[in-house]
């Protein structure tokens, strides 16, 4: 399974804290988005907007990076804090 | 050699609800530290006006374990610039008002130069790499704040 967390203003546009989809098929970032499209086309035009981030177990990556089965993806906006 | 005594809190990285005390936080970047010369801190607030609207208050949103990470990369990388004591690094979460303190950076280092530049440094990164999100209350309501380009172009100027 792959953990998909996300945060900020993106979780209340899709009103979704987190979810697990199946690994299979799963093996870069880009596929994870088109999973969650696949199993929500209503999310797709807020998970194709080119400023969301994302990171792998804690790292920033782009849609290339690898995803392994176990690992914890996160989509957020651009960061705000300090 | 190292003071084993001035080691055992070289960083100090936390993320709290709670307010902190800055005479405290100078306290233990101070505390029988006598290698460093120079101790610089940097403290944000709540203020009352953004964008022309004028503000109430903050939620503060962060990606617990990331946020961490993050700030741990940013400070050893600024280690790694410059010659520095100890560094520590607090930021706010959740509900927070006007005039209320959000996050704090303190450097010590044997000279003033490189405690400036560090804690400069530390804050421009925090500003863009760490995961906090904000979300203004306003007299219009709430609304999550965009980021700014302001900020990335300053965090450039460190390449």
């Amino acid at each position: 399974m792959i953990k998909v967390i996300f945060f900020a203003a993106l979780r209340e546009q899709l009103n979704c804290n987190e979810m697990e989809l199946n690994a299979e098929g799963i093996s870069n970032v880009s596929q994870v988005k088109q999973t969650i499209i696949a199993e929500h086309p209503e999310w797709q035009a807020i998970l194709e907007n080119v400023s969301l981030l994302s990171a792998v177990n804690h790292d920033m990556v782009n849609g290339e990076s690898a995803v392994n089965s176990g690992d914890e993806v996160a989509f957020f906006p651009p960061v705000t804090g300090g | 050699m190292m003071d084993p005594v001035n080691s055992l809190i070289p960083r100090r990285i936390s993320i709290q609800k709670q307010d902190f005390d800055l005479g405290d936080e100078v306290t233990l970047l101070e505390d029988k530290n006598h290698d460093d010369g120079a101790v610089v801190t940097f403290s944000g607030r709540v203020r009352n006006k953004n964008l022309g609207q004028n503000v109430k208050g903050l939620y503060l949103e962060h990606y617990p374990g990331m946020t961490e990470k993050l700030l741990e990369k940013i400070i050893i990388e600024a280690e790694q610039r410059w010659q520095l004591g100890r560094i520590t690094v607090i930021h706010r979460i959740g509900q927070l008002y006007l005039g209320e303190q959000i996050v704090f950076v303190g450097v010590t280092s044997k000279h003033r130069q490189d405690a400036f530049s560090a804690a400069e440094f530390i804050m421009d990164f925090l500003k863009v790499k760490a995961p906090f999100w904000k979300k203004e209350l306003t007299e219009q309501g709430e609304s999550w704040l965009e980021a700014r380009t302001s900020d990335q172009n300053k965090a450039q100027q460190w390449k």
